[in-house]
């Protein structure tokens, strides 16, 4: 499969740099530098604290996965980035790197979008994409249901979070339990030792005239701060698995209820789910659970490959070189609320007639 | 020698071609909210309105500041990748330096640009080849007794003119001071540091609210 674009990606939208290598669908080099350990005493990413920690970590990041792959940077077939949503000053750096890079090796460059990138990456574990494609995507970040005809010109997003990610929830929760940043595995990992229908914690906008796809979790997460408060200013002891269980039941019954409602009203007969909050074993669970009993067949990549990663912006950016789509210019910005409606964002010769503000006054701070 | 220099420390854009006997080629473009859109393309056009490709450049310099953080990265993170990539070395110097070698003046002064916060990033010089202070960030005020009675220059002396009162040009920093203050030190044997950021300020350890709610309704 020699012919099949080689591509490099580069993704900094959070708090991860990474440097992914593909060759079309199959995975060369998934390299990643964190800087979740410098935020966990805040409790939340530092958005200056990422932009630094991406400066100094990519052109080493970039070189290990090089090795990794065993490949030469002149082999490559274009450069892809992640262009946007994200932070505005840790994508910059990204896109400065990859324009540079791309432009000493004279490949083309590839600005891509972050939540498209999320659901190609599935290609890498499961081969190509099926068309349409029906995608959950679940972060610190993000929590939204999109439809996909075609991951490189058609993403449509069918409902989102209203208010926080559910990952901010879980984060949320984790720092009510003092049990660190971030916490999503922590909560995983006690959710196991207890009773998920032990507290009946409400289900965000599920009632009757509730928009179908749209999820709420903010609701919840003042619902069980409420309760964990209520019970040390009663002198009693929580019951931190019980709690964790409980509330990680809420959050995956919504998410995998929509999904799959969204799958039968869509008429779509296999479901996606990525992004950091689908390395969930509870969720990973009872997605398996409602997707067999609709007919669904689901597609969740391995954890390293939900969380924000190079490889997943890599795989979008060769399904670019595949499917002939315009490179981006040289002067190509980072965006931080570039629409999930745009997969890529190509040159200006190529472009579409809307031009979508750049929310610039993000950038400098 | 082919150096390429760039500097987006300031709310210049700034790129030039030196081969080793002068400045070749050069372009300076003056909007300190869009470095990230600008840099690539002022260095595509500085190669050719010189007639040359970017892999003819035998090492790059890169301003290191001080300077507002997200635009120092774009300049630091293309002077790095471009380095990788055509396995040249990468040159750091700093921005108040090139500043200072631009004012080509005799005796003692200070350089200051523009830290907003209404900060000023400074150092004072013997004279524009030698700088007697390590590079600070302060409140123009702050500093008033130390900067007293010398000619400043740059925009953070033309800002506060009760702190700097013999303030003048230039203004902001070229990349074409930076390529001939760094070529003069590497001829005279120098060795030049690697293009590390001179932050000078701690990181604001905020977390926003909902700080990546970023899909759209
Ligand atoms: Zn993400």
């Amino acid at each position: 499969m020699a012919d099949e674009p080689l591509v490099l990606g580069i993704e900094t939208s959070c708090d991860e740099t990474g440097v992914g290598i593909v060759r079309g669908t199959t995975l060369l080099a998934d390299a990643v530098a964190s800087s979740v350990d410098e935020h966990a005493r805040f409790g939340g990413v530092v958005p200056e604290v990422a932009s630094r920690a991406h400066l100094e970590a990519m052109v080493p990041t970039i070189e290990r996965a090089l090795k990794e792959a065993g490949v030469s940077a002149r082999d490559l077939d274009g450069i892809a980035v992640t262009a946007g949503p994200g932070l505005a000053g840790a994508l910059l750096v990204g896109v400065s790197a990859a324009k540079a890079y791309a432009y000493a090796l004279g490949k083309p460059l590839y600005g891509v979008n972050h939540l498209a990138s999320h659901i190609c990456v599935d290609q890498l574990e499961h081969g190509p994409l099926p068309e349409p494609t029906m995608a959950l995507l679940v972060s610190g970040g993000h929590s939204s249901l999109l439809l996909s005809a075609d991951i490189t010109s058609d993403v449509r997003p069918l409902g989102a979070t209203i208010d926080d990610a559910a990952g901010e929830a879980f984060d949320k929760i984790a720092r009510v339990l003092n049990l660190g940043f971030p916490g999503g595995p922590v909560i995983d990992r006690y959710a196991r030792e207890g009773d998920p229908a032990a507290i009946a914690f409400p289900r965000g906008l599920t009632g009757p005239r509730d928009p179908a796809y749209d999820f709420s979790f903010s609701g919840l997460k003042t619902a069980v701060a409420r309760w964990i408060e209520a019970k040390r200013a009663a002198g009693e002891e929580v019951p931190v698995r019980d709690v964790s269980a409980s509330f990680q039941e809420a959050v995956v019954d919504v998410l995998t209820r929509k999904a799959v409602r969204a799958c039968k009203d869509e008429g779509v007969d296999h479901l996606m789910i990525g992004g950091g909050v689908a390395a969930n074993s509870r969720l990973r669970a009872l997605a398996q659970e409602r997707c067999e009993a609709a007919g669904i067949r689901l597609r969740v990549p391995r954890p390293k490959l939900c969380t924000d990663n190079g490889a997943m912006v890599a795989a979008l950016g060769a399904e670019m070189v595949a499917r002939n789509r315009a490179a981006s210019d040289w002067d190509l910005s980072a965006d931080s609320s570039l629409p999930v409606t745009d997969p890529h964002v190509p040159g200006a010769a190529h472009s579409h007639d809307h031009v979508h503000e750049t929310a610039r006054e993000n950038l400098y701070t | 020698m082919l150096l390429l220099a760039l500097d987006t420390a300031t709310p210049a854009v700034t790129v030039a071609l030196h081969d080793g006997d002068d400045v070749i080629a050069s372009s300076s473009q003056v909007d300190a909210r869009r470095h990230g859109e600008l840099l690539l393309p002022a260095v595509d056009r500085v190669l050719a309105e010189a007639g040359l490709r970017l892999d003819a450049v035998t090492g790059i310099v890169a301003g290191t500041g001080p300077g507002p953080y997200t635009g120092l990265r774009v300049g630091l993170m293309t002077a790095d990748a471009f380095g990788l990539a055509l396995g040249v070395p990468v040159h750091g110097v700093c921005t108040l330096d090139g500043l200072a070698y631009a004012a080509d003046l005799e005796g003692p002064f200070v350089v200051a640009t523009d830290a907003r916060r209404k900060e000023v990033y400074w150092a004072r010089y013997a004279d524009s080849r030698t700088r007697l202070t390590e590079p600070a960030v302060d409140r123009p005020a702050d500093i008033a007794d130390q900067v007293k009675g010398v000619p400043a220059v740059g925009a953070g002396a033309l800002l506060y003119p009760d702190t700097f009162p013999q303030a003048h040009e230039p203004e902001h920093v070229s990349a074409a001071a930076l390529a001939r203050l760094a070529v003069e030190r590497l001829k005279a044997g120098e060795e030049l540091p690697a293009p590390r950021p001179l932050y000078l300020r701690r990181p604001d350890a905020q977390v926003p609210k909902n700080y990546k709610v970023v899909t759209p309704k």
